[in-house]
């Protein structure tokens, strides 16, 4: 059960480690960005921008939906237009939309308006989106009267919203510039540019060239060499982040690239960045994301500054001992996974991974196959040891043509495995004498088979365990993970790792010195040896056998083993009842010998009432005249509602009801109890002064 | 069984108000009953006593409110017999009426925690 587990435990590890390592930029070309832009779009036509974002994403990664939009969102457009609350967003939206689904559309004099609005705008987005909206119009019309006549002043409202560090302002009041905006203005100025009907004055696209290089010095880095704008802006309404922010970039200057006559001069290694920032998302988790990398990476695969070539690697694991797959396989394409143009590739080095100054090869140049358009390299013969290597490759375009097109970077890093089959020579095991080191017992070990040493020790010797391992290529190898475990009957364990000198992998356990941690327990040892690495492909975990210890009696501090931890399902599963232990009664008398107390106790009562009528009570003093009489029997009246109220008292009401309505009884009984005894006390001193 | 232990010693708490309500309707008599009652709770704390000797005092608030209605009434009895004494010269200003109303004051606000305590 625990060999299943160690064993699975270490080839998740190892497999963990090569996925990890292998994640190398691909260019978008696979099956798991369809399927995920179908499943986050799953429901295009809530909103006209989703509904756009949705077309787009499906355009560009060639997906085919089933699913008619013109029923559902032709009415929504017309809405749009119709509807004079709708901004100039929804207009654009909606004119975005109409293209690819072409709904029949009346589209006079909504040219005319958004020259208007482009005259008069100050802001931003109203200049964007109505410029947006215009060269869509124009798209769709043959006829040129959509145009801006007044294309000069237009871009000069555009670009006076400029900053100094290349970024934009949304309107002239805001008086923060932002990194988004700079992605709105360009492309809000390629627009412009586009529908102007006479030529754009060159300076003024020169000094936008000039900011646009500003904006670059913004670019953020991470350190696998992607670049990525940020936005420092912190809106109220909308918040961008990276993604949208350097999406929003990309868009504007490859809008802007595309209109204008001359090239920009953009460093080719900063737009390559910018696609291994939009590569190694992966697969994004929310529609809006994916949008956005998808219509930036289709942005940067046809752009006219210069487009970026992704280098890819398909297998990042070779096996020395599978022989037909010991080649370098490079691929060389698009973002989007197009062919590139004719390549040289070069592996300039390839290093060990902590050696980088010990290349394990130099300068080889990789063949073409045409065939599948991959670029490998044999190298069976070149005489690599198993391991893990960085592989730095090298891009140069052959045509010089090209070079002015495509952008290659610098050196690609990307980390390889070889992995390969590792030998486990004269390994053995011995118990040896502490004082003298001679060898008591000596046993060979096969590893790569079943072993069932039976070996005993007292804790005055010491057990000694020796292998040595050998790569394909006869070098010793020094795997990640090589531990020797110990285990008791009693479960408790004890792992030690197994250091190595040189050649050869020993480790001496000197039991005398380990007395202590073993608790003292004498007894049957298992013992298991777990070799293992990513790039060795026969790693393994092997029960040795026991060894039968003898150790002393522990002392009277020794330490307790500690308690062996649970079985996971015992952790997990019903906990135990816990049983409630209720007081048991108080021993009671029984019941008679209770109420012939009772019964005592009423006793000297009725001798009182036996008392009363000897001595002779009577009533004589009880006032007479009506007045006073009535005060006494309020009084009485009043001391036993008292009374019974002490009676309900100790029945069922609580102490704040008793008081309170104590409280009035007590009042009331003062003042008739005054009444009656003032009467009784002039009474009795009447009779006294007769 | 279990019940009729309590109830024992709530009627012997009780009891000494029964002499006070007495006294009070039949205020000055020929005798002297304010004395009987004095020997009537004495006799209902010996009983009580007697009990607890013999079954222990489990509810032990129970019983103590018991014991102590009977002394504190017997107090106040006391009191009251002082006061009332025409020989003793020390109350002479004191009319018997006013000692009366002292001693219905004290023991209603003596039975008052007695019936609190008594559970």
């Amino acid at each position: 059960m625990t060999r299943m587990k160690m064993r699975t435990l270490i080839s998740l590890i190892i497999i963990g480690s090569i996925i990890s390592s292998s994640s190398t930029l691909q260019p978008i070309t696979n099956q798991i960005h369809r399927s995920a832009a179908l499943q986050l779009f799953n429901n295009p036509g809530s909103s006209l921008e989703e509904t756009y974002e949705a077309l787009r994403t499906f355009q560009v990664l060639g997906i085919e939906t089933d699913v008619d939009l013109t029923t559902g969102t032709c009415p929504l457009i017309l809405k749009a237009f119709q509807s004079p609350s709708s901004s100039l967003k929804d207009l654009f939206y909606a004119l975005r939309v109409n293209q690819p689904l072409n709904c029949q559309l009346v589209l006079e004099g909504i040219a005319s308006k958004l020259q208007a609005v482009i005259k008069e705008s100050t802001s931003l987005l109203d200049l964007y989106y109505s410029i947006g909206s215009l060269l869509l119009i124009k798209d769709g019309a043959s006829e040129s009267s959509v145009g801006l006549v007044d294309a000069d002043s237009t871009f000069q409202s555009i670009k006076a919203l400029s900053q100094s560090d290349g970024r934009w302002r949304y309107s002239y009041s805001g008086a923060e510039s932002s990194t988004y905006a700079s992605g709105l203005a360009l492309e809000a100025l390629a627009g412009v540019v586009s529908l102007a009907s006479s030529e754009i004055d060159e300076s003024m696209i020169g000094t936008v060239k000039n900011d646009v290089l500003k904006l670059f010095d913004s670019l953020e880095k991470y350190d696998d060499g992607s670049f990525y704008f940020d936005e420092r802006l912190v809106d109220a309404d909308e918040h961008h982040n990276a993604l949208s922010t350097t999406s929003s970039v990309v868009r504007g200057l490859t809008a802007f690239a595309a209109v204008t006559p001359g090239k920009l001069d953009l460093p080719g290694d900063k737009l390559l960045g910018l696609a291994k920032f939009f590569l190694g998302i992966g697969v994004p988790g929310s529609a809006k994301d994916l949008f956005y990398q998808i219509d930036s990476l289709a942005h940067l695969e046809n752009n006219r500054v210069s487009i970026p070539l992704v280098v890819s690697l398909p297998a990042t694991v070779l096996s020395l001992t599978k022989k037909d797959l010991l080649k370098v396989k490079v691929k060389v394409n698009t973002v989007l996974g197009s062919d590139a143009p004719p390549v040289t590739v070069k592996l300039v080095q390839a290093f060990s991974s902590g050696k980088k100054n010990t290349p394990v090869l130099e300068n080889q140049e990789l063949k073409f196959d045409p065939k599948t358009s991959v670029h490998y390299l044999d190298i069976t013969a070149l005489s690599i040891d198993v391991g893990k290597y960085i592989f730095v490759f090298r891009i140069s375009l052959q045509d010089p043509e090209d070079k002015k097109i495509y952008t290659t970077g610098g050196q690609t890093h990307v980390p390889v495995f070889v992995t390969g089959f590792i030998n486990v020579d004269s390994a053995e095991i011995a118990v040896l004498d502490n004082d003298l080191g001679s060898v008591e017992a000596k046993q060979k070990l096969d590893l790569s088979g079943q072993n069932a040493l039976t070996l005993s020790a007292t804790h005055l010797q010491k057990l000694r365990l020796t292998f040595q391992l050998t790569s394909p290529l006869g070098h010793s190898f020094k795997p990640h993970q090589v531990f020797l475990k110990l285990s008791h009957e009693s479960k408790v364990e004890h792992i030690f790792v197994v250091g190595n000198s040189g050649k050869q992998f020993e480790i001496i356990l000197d039991f005398l010195g380990l007395v202590e941690k073993f608790y003292y327990l004498s007894g049957k040892y298992e013992m298991q040896l777990t070799v293992g690495d990513a790039a060795m492909e026969n790693s393994f975990l092997q029960a040795l056998g026991h060894v039968e210890l003898d150790l002393p009696e522990p002392p009277e501090k020794a330490t307790r083993p500690p308690p062996q931890p649970m079985d996971p399902s015992s952790i997990y599963g019903p906990k135990q009842e816990i049983m409630h232990i209720f007081r048991s009664p108080e021993k009671r008398p029984p019941r008679e010998l209770s109420l012939i107390f009772l019964g005592l106790t009423v006793v000297p009562f009725v001798g009182f009432l036996i008392g009363l009528l000897r001595l002779g009570v009577n009533l004589k003093n009880f006032p007479t005249s009506a007045i006073p009489a009535t005060f006494s029997l309020l009084f009485h009246t009043g001391l036993a509602a008292v009374l019974s109220l002490y009676l309900l008292f100790w029945l069922k009401l609580d102490l704040f009801t008793t008081l309170k309505a104590l409280g009035f009884l007590g009042v009331f009984l003062f003042f008739v109890g005054h009444k009656t005894l003032s009467h009784l006390a002039s009474t009795s001193a009447k009779l006294k002064s007769a | 069984m279990s019940a009729s232990t309590p109830l024992f010693f709530y009627t012997c708490a009780a009891f000494p108000v029964l002499p006070a309500l007495l006294a009070a309707f039949s205020f000055v008599p020929e005798g002297d009953p304010k004395n009987l009652a004095l020997e009537l709770s004495l006799l209902c704390l010996l009983s009580k006593v007697v009990y607890m000797a013999i079954v222990g005092s489990f509810p032990f608030n129970s019983f103590l409110s018991g014991v102590l209605s009977c002394v504190g009434t017997a107090v106040l009895a006391v009191c009251l017999r002082i006061q009332v004494n025409k020989e003793n010269k020390e109350f002479k200003d004191l009319p018997p009426e006013r000692a009366f109303a002292d001693f219905v004051l004290c023991n209603l606000v003596l039975h008052l925690v007695i019936m609190n305590f008594l559970g």
